[in-house]
């Protein structure tokens, strides 16, 4: 794939990348492993990654799947950044330096960069994230482009988990619901359809809600969709104190 | 080396799939009878969140429609392939198939008064084909993500059992009936054994056969590989849909959406080169005619770029603020991938390997058939990786997640009324057997070769041989190659020994799902000598529906590959001449 000309001749690169190894299975501690790998000037880390795996060691383990940022299944720490490999261009980073790639932090690792996503999804699915309506409308329900433009940030979601695990507030205890499951209530809580509002903000006026937000845009800036996390956060916040969204 | 654990279940309902289809599915049947959905992936990491430009409905919100136009074009669209019994029922579903959508709360974009909006899309028409029609329902161009979303949302919402990172490996038969499906839990290296009243596959397609393709890493087509497998026939898998806006070398898609909102293909003079292949339409003709134009503007050397090998979207004329509401995705990917700028710059694209028109063959009921009539009781395919056929010869933008919506659902109800009456079948003993064997042979084989090597061999050949252009003469180089492939497939390597999370093991079983698939692919394609929709062949450039109005049907017979045919189902449209 990598090895098509496109737009300009393309420029080859040597790039060293220190991959956080880890699996229970071979009894060692885990430990940064250097790879060196030729990519080429439109690679992605993902690109990198698969040269790893497919001519260097197999057993490297990673999640991927359409490699083009819409699935969301290879979040990482880049560079101590999280981001997602297939949207993080090797030319965009400093290729003087080697490029560090290591799961995301605050859900337990598993494999290499396979991280135990269950916690992550069981917060998402505790605040109720489908729409409640009680109406039974023959044809599709009327929704003003205002009201639909309303959540439209955080129907982008792709459950990555690159703002959760930016949190340090998640990192602690991994009790706090985290942005991820914020982000998908307030989808709901704002949508003029839906009318399970107040049981999401009774969820999430939790001691594990949105209170522990300490408002540090970590995840605002690892949102790799651009959805403005912490001002969602923020506006679940105000409905709460409202009473209303 | 440890023996795998092996565990067993028993459910009413066994759904091999977590993309729209089998979710769609799960949907019909979760609230009616005990349902397992199995999925190699997290179910919202599957690739119908992919899709972008819409679904098609006859809603006529926005302009005169009617099913029936609809039905047309999808018959014309699919070269006149398509099964007009099934064209019809997509068509007339279509628009409850959406309401259902937007009551699960599918953010639609909206008209000024509130509706859901619609827009154009390649070969919908007004009137059998006399202008383009707005008949897309859609959410920006990120409409296969909201399904999705949506659809999951409904899932947790009935709370329907799900099996993430099970990888369904194989499928037990007893005395002609389907049994139960033997996964692989990626994160142990256990086997199951779901045994189910009804099974349901909805596994999408297998566009890693090609090397450029807008298709997930994950898309090996694993279920319709294990269907060829146990000796069932596959349908039309000749005909293969070559998406004409890849992001050029990378085959990232770029919606046709674009094109809807009025985007513009060019070749290097600037000229709007559609202009002369399909003068009333133009750039919104179906995709195998926009593909084939690009291919041969690149062939006659007007090619952009240093290496003339691209043509170009042109949205420069567009206002930023109709990009940025209706296409920020596609534009972003062009911005992150190849750093243009698409409000002032116009787009490098180039065709990409898409979808499968062919597949699994079923009825309207979403049955899996045995042979051109018989059912197998029980056994039920929907979406991607089934054939209807509603696709025929070259599927419409926006007809692939309305084909999961409608016959997602039916494959749910009938498989809820199936196993509502039926009995499991007894599973084997040696149910797990061929699986275990399969999977010890590839972790403790000492070969030398290596999976990605041999992969990359296989899509190189196939982008050459057989894609948009074809002749007897490079289908037998792929066969060739592939026949060489296999050999060295025998003495493949795989490195990771472990039982927990080993991708690279299954890495090397999909590779053998990959070239069953592209080997029937070729040897269909060498069969069908005529040019119609998605297939082209070269030496015979023009349909021939004296000899080839029929479908393609291909059985595994031991090693070779035996072609039958079946006749097309035709109720209102005679096969005409196309054009647009």
């Amino acid at each position: 794939m990598s090895d098509v000309k496109v737009i300009d001749e393309i420029p080859t690169y040597q790039v060293t990348l220190f991959v956080r190894r880890f699996n229970q299975e071979d009894g060692l501690e885990a430990r940064w492993e250097d790879f060196d790998v030729t990519v080429h000037g439109t690679d992605r880390v993902l690109d990198a990654l698969h040269k790893i795996k497919w001519e260097q060691d197999g057993s490297l383990t990673f999640r991927r799947s359409c490699a083009h940022g819409v699935c969301g299944s290879d979040a990482m720490r880049i560079n101590g950044r999280n981001r997602l490999a297939c949207k993080t261009l090797i030319k965009d980073l400093d290729m003087t330096k080697p490029i560090y790639v290591e799961p995301i932090k605050g859900l337990t690792v598993e494999k290499d960069l396979v991280v135990d996503m269950n916690p992550f999804y069981e917060a998402y699915r505790a605040v109720k994230p489908f729409l409640i309506a009680s109406d039974k409308p023959e044809k599709e329900r009327i929704q003003s482009p205002e009201d639909r433009e309303r959540f439209e940030d955080t129907t982008k979601c792709i459950l990555c988990a690159a703002c959760t695990s930016s949190c340090p507030v998640f990192w602690t205890d991994g009790q706090y619901f985290g942005p991820a499951a914020i982000v998908n209530a307030h989808r709901f809580i704002f949508d003029s359809r839906d009318e399970g509002a107040e049981v999401r903000l009774d969820i999430l006026n939790d001691k594990e809600g949105v209170w522990r937000c300490r408002t540090t845009f970590n995840c605002t800036e690892a949102c790799p969709r651009g959805i403005e996390v912490t001002k969602a956060i923020a506006e679940v916040k105000q409905a709460i104190l409202r009473g209303k969204p | 080396m440890a023996k795998p654990t092996i565990h067993h279940h028993e459910y009413d309902v066994v759904i091999v799939g977590a993309g729209g289809a089998g979710m769609r599915a799960a949907i019909e049947t979760g609230p009616h009878t005990k349902t397992a959905v199995i999925s190699k992936l997290f179910p919202t990491r599957s690739h119908t969140g992919a899709a972008q430009g819409g679904m098609a409905a006859a809603l006529a919100n926005v302009e005169e429609d009617s099913w029936e136009w609809h039905t047309f074009d999808t018959v014309k669209g699919g070269d006149y392939l398509v099964d007009q019994d099934a064209a019809e029922i997509l068509a007339k579903e279509s628009v409850q198939a959406v309401i259902d959508l937007e009551n699960m709360g599918l953010p639609f974009n909206r008209t000024p008064d509130g509706k859901i909006d619609q827009r154009r899309f390649g070969g919908h028409t007004r009137d059998h084909g006399k202008a383009p029609v707005r008949r897309s329902c859609y959410a920006a161009d990120r409409t296969g993500h909201m399904i999705l979303q949506t659809l999951y949302q409904n899932c947790v919402k009935l709370g329907i059992e799900f099996y993430n990172e099970f990888y369904v490996l194989d499928l037990v038969m007893n005395d002609g009936k389907p049994a139960a499906v033997v996964a692989y839990e990626l994160a142990t290296g256990d086997l199951h054994v779901f045994a189910g009243k009804s099974i349901i596959f909805a596994t999408g397609g297998f566009g890693k056969i090609f090397k450029t393709t807008s298709n997930a890493h994950t898309l090996t087509g694993d279920g319709v590989g294990i269907i060829w497998r146990k000796g069932l026939p596959l349908e039309d898998m000749e005909f293969y849909q070559f998406h004409p806006t890849g992001l050029a070398g990378l085959g990232i898609l770029l919606s046709e959406a674009a094109r809807g909102e009025g985007a513009i293909l060019r070749n290097s003079t600037g000229e709007r080169f559609m202009e002369r292949y399909a003068p009333t339409i133009k750039d919104l003709a179906p995709r195998d005619m926009v593909a084939r134009a690009m291919a041969n503007e690149v062939r006659e050397g007007r090619g952009a770029g240093p290496n003339k090998d691209y043509v170009l979207l042109d949205l420069t004329h567009l206002p930023p603020e109709v990009i940025d509401a209706k296409l920020p995705d596609i534009t972003e990917f062009a911005r992150t991938y190849l750093g243009v700028e698409p409000y002032t710059e116009p787009v490098p694209v180039f065709p990409t390997a898409h979808y499968a028109m062919g597949g699994i063959p079923t009825n309207i009921k979403a049955e899996v058939l045995s042979n051109n009539k018989t059912v197998v009781p029980g056994l039920y395919a929907a979406g991607e990786c089934a054939c209807v056929s509603v696709h025929g010869a070259n599927r419409l933008g926006t007809n692939s997640l309305l084909d999961i919506n409608v016959f997602g659902k039916r494959a749910g109800i009938y498989a809820v009324e199936y196993a509502k009456k039926a009995k499991h079948v007894p599973v084997p003993k040696d149910a797990v057997d061929e699986t275990v064997a399969l999977l010890e042979h590839m972790r403790n084989a000492k070969g030398t070769e290596k999976v990605a090597v041999l992969r990359k061999e296989l899509q190189d050949t196939m982008d050459l041989n057989a894609q948009v252009y074809r002749t007897e003469e490079s289908l037998d180089e792929a066969l060739a190659k592939i026949a060489e492939l296999r050999k060295r497939y025998e003495h493949v390597q795989v490195q990771d020994k472990g039982m927990r999370f080993n991708t690279d093991l299954l890495e090397a079983v999909e590779l053998g799902f990959l070239l069953d698939l592209a080997e029937v692919l070729v040897a269909t394609a060498k069969e069908r000598r005529e040019s119609r929709g998605g297939h082209f062949r070269e030496d015979y450039p023009t349909r021939n529906d004296e000899k080839f109005m029929v479908h393609s049907m291909a059985y595994k017979n031991g090693s070779k590959i035996k072609i039958d045919w079946k006749p097309v189902t035709i109720t209102n449209y005679q096969p005409m001449e196309r054009k647009y």
